[in-house]
């Protein structure tokens, strides 16, 4: 176990090492200075302010500083507000994108757990089809649409919520609601189709033939082996409901990571681009990492197989 | 024991020649009472039954033509100004309305068409021949440079795609080119992976081998005797790459890293309409995104039912 | 015939007696709906299993064997599945009247079943001793430490060295011979008095076996427990069955004791079987395999099933199907070469 804990530790740091990598020689390989955008920013201060990031430096420099600020964790001044650093826009930034985070997987999960379950066991019934139709609408359905879908209806049209920032638990409810639908329905097809199989296996029969009661069944034996599925693709999930916190954010105009990111990308605002790449593939990452404990944790067959991997 | 009693006709009524021999009748024995059916011929008669999946193939056959001849249809430009003509609802000179410059929204709507299809398919087919060349290479030789090549795989699979796509588009500027760039880098992965399993399966087989005794050469096997044999899931992936490269394409354009204005695409169309939920222009949002969603539903269900048809597993 | 339920045999070491039939099937029919129609998979089979005796039911693969085996337990999937007609007595209830919840106080309490792989019948997430505990717990009011107690004795009576250590183990740390233990002592946890065992050594090597069906042998006489073995395996069913019905094409076409439907079989299918199988006491006899494959169950010919591969078949067979004619007290054979008017 501790093995195999230690080999994905080693991957993640490789992983990540080689996004913030890749991050810099992309940010460089552009031809030209940040601040030749700006009109009227004469040579001599031009030239001031490469020297204030270090653009000066021959490039190996510039990456031994980069990889420097990554270790500490200082990400240094933003280009475009140069009154606050990297560091302030994140730990702004990050606790709401967090909470968004959190709630939209957690809602995801149970919701579409439950969903692909109920499906599962009225197999080919009404309920089935009903939730099958609404899962494939929506991860038909893109979560932007869904957003400006949901304010039309639930803000404006009804008013009975609030559309935009995130003060309250009931400011909470629609961001949550377009970018869970996704996912959830995601969820819910994996879980149905993952039950499905497991149900026609042998020790779900043996199960029975010992005279246990259904509900026992399905929490004891089917639900555990059902759920590693579905915990194998959480780490993509979580990876696209990070990204799609960008579009959320910025629909609902939520003052969370994805919005500075966002606006960075569109500012040119190369520190803070970097940081937040490298931030948020750090936290996916991990993520990931989360996940692979988890299913060694639900699967006991894995920790033998520890040494090679799969 | 018990003995069953049965209202067959009497001993007396059965006639006496009913008792000679006839033998084996061996022909009988063999007669196959269904009628067999190739693989892709069995596949299209069970993708025909489901009616969800060929709605989806119908509808994306009808997006297809649109896409082709529905700008014709209108006398509109796609981009075009006519400022007085701003946010007209829909009528019979504009089907679809006009957005907040007075274009034409129904011939923009086709116009986004081709590009999310454009974008959709091209992704698909360069993640394929990535994908197959990769995946197969690794599954078939196997050993070193398979856990070498696998390696990398699963460290490339470890990125945020879209974050590396966003990364992609910052450096190298937006555009349609570099949104399917973009978009392939990391979207090979899937397919090759997919290719790799199913040539780990296939290799083992005994006409796998038997080639080999022929000696044919690795690339000959490779595409003679393994591609054939593994389509079924390649072709159920390839489907399902799509509608994610359609979104990829519509989010970008929204988040505004996408195709850039005055390009009509459909994730173009729904940011700038973003304001239409206060102003009531309804039709500016409501058609670039049923599009979106009607487009990626029909791949969605199109791919189920493929996956389906071609699972040899469920054949009867 | 009527015993009530509480009255249940106790174990009884000696208890050599087959006059009580514990389990009678009185002309079951099950169906199945699939796509392409309605496949008769048991059409018809009648036969009972006394208390400490071991019936097997033999017969190829598709024949209905395990779908009689599953539809005694009531665990026939339904849709699309349906038991059409006929009775299961068990204990002179009929357990194809019983509703869900009566049948699941059955199952694996006084009837067990033992499944074919059993690298698949365990949940592989479970620790063994969950798994052998959980019945007894469902079934009677018992501690958990009695439970515990209880599977232990039966770890040790099926063999397993070290049970309180293996308590703790998943099933992927057993070989598939100690797995198969495991199986048999969940389905021995209850102390059913019958066992059903599906192909409960097709999985194993073959010294493995042996070793299992010793185990039977030695339950049973421990226990008293009536074993109906279902099996495709004839060198399984000459070691440890006591009575035979072979099956084919969802119908019992001869049953017998084993002296006489190993020596002295009349059905052309049972003659078949045997002599596709390598016997010891048939020596420099070469194997015949039967030519042919069996009969297809979405449309069952109106004769007897077996007329298509059959070497004497004649033309009454292809019309009528062949009632039991009985030859002795336990032998019973459906073919129509045994009336007086067929030409041999």
């Amino acid at each position: 176990m501790a093995k195999y804990i230690v080999k994905r530790f080693f991957i993640m740091i490789i992983t990540v090492l080689l996004i913030a990598t890749l991050t810099f020689f992309l940010m460089h390989s552009i031809p030209g200075s940040p601040f030749n955008q700006e009109r009227g920013t004469s040579e001599a201060v031009q030239a001031n302010l490469e020297a204030f990031y270090g653009l000066d430096q021959p490039l190996y420099v510039q990456y031994a500083m980069y990889i420097k600020s990554i270790i500490t964790f200082d990400f240094g001044p933003s280009i475009k507000n140069p009154n606050q650093t990297v560091n302030d826009l994140l730990s702004r930034g990050f606790p709401i994108s967090f909470e968004l985070g959190i709630i939209t997987i957690l809602t995801a999960l149970v919701s579409g757990v439950t969903l692909g379950i109920i499906a599962a066991l009225r197999h080919n019934g009404f309920i089935d089809y009903l939730a099958m139709t609404f899962a494939v609408l929506g991860i038909s359905i893109p979560n932007f649409v869904l957003a400006t879908l949901v304010i039309q209806q639930f803000a404006v049209n009804w008013g009975i919520l609030p559309a935009a920032t995130w003060s309250s638990p009931a400011h909470m409810v629609l961001p949550t609601l377009a970018l869970a639908t996704g996912p959830m329905a995601i969820i819910a097809r994996l879980t149905r189709s993952s039950m499905l199989e497991v149900l026609t296996q042998d020790y779900i029969k043996m199960a029975k033939a010992k005279g246990l009661t259904p509900f026992r069944i399905i929490i004891k034996h089917a639900l555990k082996n059902a759920m590693m599925p579905v915990v194998t693709i959480l780490g993509t999930l979580i990876a696209g409901i990070l990204t799609g916190t960008f579009v959320i954010e910025k629909i609902f105009a939520i003052p969370g990571m994805g919005k500075y990111f966002v606006d960075s990308i569109n500012n040119r605002d190369y520190p803070v681009i970097m940081g937040t790449t490298v931030f948020y593939s750090s936290i996916l990452v991990f993520m990931l990492f989360l996940v692979d404990i988890a299913y060694s944790l639900l699967d006991p067959r894995i920790k033998l197989n520890a040494k090679g991997g799969e | 024991m018990n003995k069953q009693q049965t209202n067959l006709p009497s001993k007396q009524d059965i006639p006496e020649d009913w008792f000679k021999p006839i033998g084996k009748n061996r022909e009988k024995a063999e007669d196959v009472v269904r009628p067999s059916l190739s693989y892709w011929q069995d596949a299209w008669r069970r993708l025909l039954k489901n009616k969800l999946a060929m709605g989806g193939l119908v509808f994306l056959v009808l997006l297809a033509l649109m896409a082709i001849f529905g700008p014709l249809l209108t006398p509109h430009s796609p981009t075009a100004q006519n400022l007085p003509n701003q946010n007209q609802a829909p009528s019979m000179n504009h089907y679809f309305g006009t957005d907040n410059l007075g274009r034409d929204v129904f011939t923009r709507t086709w116009y986004g068409a081709r590009i999310s299809l454009f974008v959709g398919l091209a992704a698909a087919l360069i993640d394929f021949f990535i994908g197959i060349i990769y995946g197969g290479v690794a599954g078939y030789k196997g050993g070193r440079t398979d856990s070498v090549m696998m390696r990398i795989v699963e460290i490339l699979y470890g990125l945020p795609y879209l974050l590396v796509v966003i990364l992609l588009l910052v450096v190298m500027g937006p555009s349609l080119t570099t949104i399917i760039v973009a978009l392939t880098v990391t979207g090979w992965i899937g397919m090759a992976r997919i290719v790799r399993g199913q040539v780990m399966q296939i290799k083992n087989y005994e006409f796998v081998a038997a080639s080999q005794s022929f000696g044919a050469k690795t690339s000959r096997i490779i595409k003679k005797n393994l591609l054939p044999n593994t389509m079924g899931p390649i072709i159920v992936q390839m489907t399902l790459t799509v509608p994610t490269a359609i979104f990829a394409e519509a989010f970008l354009s929204f988040l505004g890293l996408g195709i850039q204005a005055p390009h009509a695409s459909w994730g173009v169309m729904a940011n700038d309409a973003l304001s239409t939920i206060i102003s009531g222009h309804w039709w500016r949002l409501f058609f670039p995104a049923l599009f979106i969603s009607l487009t990626m539903f029909a791949f969605n269900v199109l791919g189920d039912g493929l996956q389906d048809a071609l699972d040899p597993k469920l054949r009867k | 015939m009527k015993i009530a339920n509480d009255e249940k045999i106790k174990q009884n070491p000696k208890a050599k007696t087959y006059e009580q039939p514990v389990l009678q099937v009185d002309n079951l029919e099950v169906t199945f709906k699939t796509y392409g129609g309605t496949v008769q998979a048991v059409r018809g089979v009648s036969f009972n299993i006394m208390k400490g005796e071991t019936l097997a039911i033999v017969g190829e693969s598709g024949c209905g064997k395990s779908v009689t085996s599953s539809a005694i337990m009531g665990l026939i999937p339904s849709p699309p599945g349906k038991i059409t007609n006929g009775q299961v007595m068990f204990n002179g209830r009929d357990l194809t009247g019983l509703a869900k919840n009566e049948l699941r106080k059955i199952r694996g309490a006084d009837i067990s079943m033992i499944f074919q792989d059993p690298m698949t019948a365990l949940n592989p997430t479970l620790k063994i001793g969950d798994q052998l505990i959980e019945g007894i717990m469902q079934h009677t009011s018992i501690s958990t430490a009695d439970a515990k107690k209880k599977a232990i004795e039966m770890m040790k009576l099926v063999g397993i060295p070290n049970p309180t250590e293996r308590m703790k183990q998943y099933p992927h740390q057993f070989s598939g011979g100690m797995r198969q233990r495991i199986v048999i002592a969940i389905a021995l946890m209850c102390e059913p008095e019958l066992l059903i065992a599906d192909e409960p050594t097709t999985a194993l090597d073959v010294t493995i076996q042996a070793q299992i069906l010793e185990l039977f042998e030695e339950i049973q006489q421990k226990t008293g427990v009536a074993i109906i073995l279902i099996t495709h395996d004839l060198g399984v069913v000459a070691k440890i069955a006591n009575r035979i019905a072979v099956m084919y094409a969802g119908k019992i076409v001869e049953t017998g004791t084993k002296r006489e439907i190993f020596y002295e079989p009349k059905h052309p299918y049972t003659q078949g079987l045997l002599n596709s199988v390598p016997r010891l006491d048939l020596k420099g006899k070469p194997l015949e395999p039967i030519e042919g494959t069996p009969p297809d169950l979405f449309a069952p010919p109106v004769g007897c099933p077996f007329t298509a591969r059959c070497p004497h078949a004649m033309t009454v067979c292809e019309k009528i199907m062949p009632q039991q004619t009985a030859l002795s007290q336990s032998h019973g054979v459906n073919c129509w070469l045994l009336d007086e008017r067929a030409q041999r």
